[in-house]
């Protein structure tokens, strides 16, 4: 994406070059910021659907531009900082968060060469970089220096580190079959049709999954680090306007991110589930792919009572290490005794 | 000639942030500042190692350091309960044993720099296992070496690192007799029937408790 832009702009000189990275980085940074607007928008109007409320309504045609209200309410706030806080990694914190929920995005393939960096160890860099999401918490959590930020961010610590393992063990699964930590090319290896799709052969791997995901993204069921009704908001309790805004603008941008790698991963990226159908642009089918995995976090939210803290441990230690790890050997030996192996190894 | 000018500052970048948090390791004087800084210069040689070339290698570091072992660090030093005034007393009172231990291990460092020699055929065996750098991805040309020519060091560090787990396991677990725990199968397994009984109460009457009818 970055030689195309360069080409387009002339294609001659370092600093054009720079220029074209940066015109890359706005032009997916950008639509991102817009598009978690409206996910928050959308969240909030599945949630009350399935209560039977309206949700909002009022700003704007069918209160579409609600987030926007509430960004510029949070704009104009007065940023607090405790006088116990320690300032610097207070004030560091948020933006961390809002930081590394950006910076994946580099890697996420929209559509054929639709990429910023087209990185060999694509899939490694956001599993490095969702690892590196929990320090935005914990930080938060010792500098708010307060009890409930701190025992929210000490949840959310082990709850993050515990699911990052199964995740890990279900990546494996998918690059046996995909035979690269190449973003793109796991969606090539996907390619002609929804039957080529990875969610039929891996479905279970799919399941546990999608479940990691919303606990390491500190959805419901798994929002012990926020809960409300123990915790007040666990580690944002003492942040207020910009910095809450980070906070919640990473928390949404982390969720539409782990719907994209979903959507790489299990339903064939920006590949068309008819075969051979070229009329609708890979980008749109892309979209359409996260749209959905999105769909699915916010009826989770709707559906499921939150878990207890030891029940979440059980189910990340007890259930989902032992079954990935199971699974990560059934299916290598498919892979290797059902000649299912890539070619190239 | 400007694209190696730029990687030369990248590289100077990183290098130069690695060794100035590294030197604030050690000078700072919260713990927890320490361990975030340790975190900056983990992150920053990982940097180097992608200017290196060592994709898979810096994508490793920063998932297995930054990613788990530093947030155990953080994790304990955030816990600990520890007087800052105390501890920076303590601080000067061992500079000389410490700085000592330092300077022999700079001197050894520097003997063992002067005394080394490559053997005869290292050279021959470096080049022999290593796929083609332009052929084989990073993450390809690391695993078609340790999965054939290193395969019994590969194991062998995973197995001493089994038996580290265990170990800390059997350290820490005491069976102690008259603990209640949970059974989650038999949780799972109640039914209404026998959780709970639905009585119809005659006015004036009291209820008896279940299972004691009469």
């Amino acid at each position: 994406m970055v030689d195309a832009l360069y080409t387009l702009f002339g294609g001659e000189g370092q600093f054009l070059y720079l220029i074209a990275i940066v015109a890359a980085v706005l032009a997916i940074a950008l639509p991102l910021l817009i598009a978690v607007a409206f996910a928050v928008y959308f969240d909030r109007k599945i949630w009350a659907a399935v209560q039977m409320r309206r949700g909002p309504n009022v700003v704007g045609p069918f209160g579409l531009l609600q987030s926007f209200a509430d960004g510029l309410k949070l704009f104009l706030k007065e940023t607090i900082i405790p006088a116990g806080a320690n300032k610097v990694i207070f004030l560091l914190a948020p933006m961390l968060t809002f930081t590394l929920a950006l910076i994946s995005w580099a890697v996420i393939p929209f559509d054929e060469g639709m990429a910023i960096s087209d990185l060999n160890v694509g899939i490694m860099y956001i599993l490095a970089i969702s690892s590196l999401g929990v320090y935005g918490i914990i930080m938060s959590g010792w500098a708010s220096n307060s009890r409930y930020a701190f025992l929210g961010a000490l949840r959310s610590a082990a709850q993050m580190v515990s699911y990052e393992v199964s995740i890990g063990f279900v990546l494996i699964c998918v690059l046996v079959f995909a035979g690269s930590l190449n973003l793109s090319d796991i969606v090539d290896a996907q390619a002609g049709g929804a039957h080529k799709w990875y969610m039929w052969p891996l479905a279970p791997i799919y399941v546990i999954f999608f479940i990691s995901a919303l606990a390491e993204t500190n959805r419901p069921p798994f929002d012990l680090p926020e809960a409300e009704a123990e915790l007040v908001a666990g580690y944002q309790v003492e942040y207020s306007s910009m910095a809450f805004a980070l906070f919640f603008l990473g928390e949404y941008a982390n969720i539409l991110l782990m719907s994209a790698v979903m959507a790489i991963l299990f339903l064939g990226g920006w590949h068309s589930p008819i075969p051979g159908d070229d009329i609708i642009p890979g980008f749109i089918w892309m979209l359409l792919k996260i749209g959905f995995g999105f769909f699915m976090f916010a009826m989770v939210k709707a559906f499921v009572p939150r878990y207890r803290y030891d029940q979440l441990m059980r189910l990340g230690w007890k259930v989902f290490l032992p079954l990935s790890l199971a699974f990560v050997v059934f299916y290598s030996g498919i892979a290797v005794y059902g000649g299912f192996l890539p070619s190239g190894s | 000639m400007m694209e190696i000018a730029l990687t030369d500052m990248v590289f100077y970048l990183f290098a130069a942030v690695t060794v100035a948090s590294g030197v604030l390791v050690i000078s700072a004087r919260n713990p927890v500042h320490s361990v975030l800084w340790l975190i900056l210069a983990f992150f920053s040689a990982a940097g180097l190692f992608v200017l290196m070339g060592a994709e898979f290698l810096a994508m490793l570091l920063v998932v297995v350091y930054v990613g788990a072992v530093a947030v155990l660090f953080l994790f304990v030093v955030m816990m600990l309960d520890i007087n800052f005034t105390e501890l920076r007393q303590g601080m000067l009172q061992h500079l000389p044993l410490g700085g000592l231990i330092g300077l022999v291990l700079l001197g050894e460092l520097v003997a063992l720099a002067s005394a080394w020699y490559f053997g005869e055929d290292v050279a021959k065996n470096a080049a022999s296992p290593t796929p083609a750098i332009e052929s084989a991805s990073n993450t390809e040309a690391l695993g078609q070496l340790l999965y054939t020519d290193y395969i019994f060091i590969f194991q062998t560090a995973g197995l001493i690192l089994l038996v580290a787990m265990i170990g800390a396991i059997v350290l820490t677990l005491r069976d102690r007799p008259g603990v209640r725990r949970q059974s989650i199968a038999a949780q799972v397994n109640r039914r209404p029937e026998e959780a709970f009984d639905l009585v119809d109460v005659e006015t004036g009457k009291g209820v008896s408790l279940p299972g004691k009818k009469g």
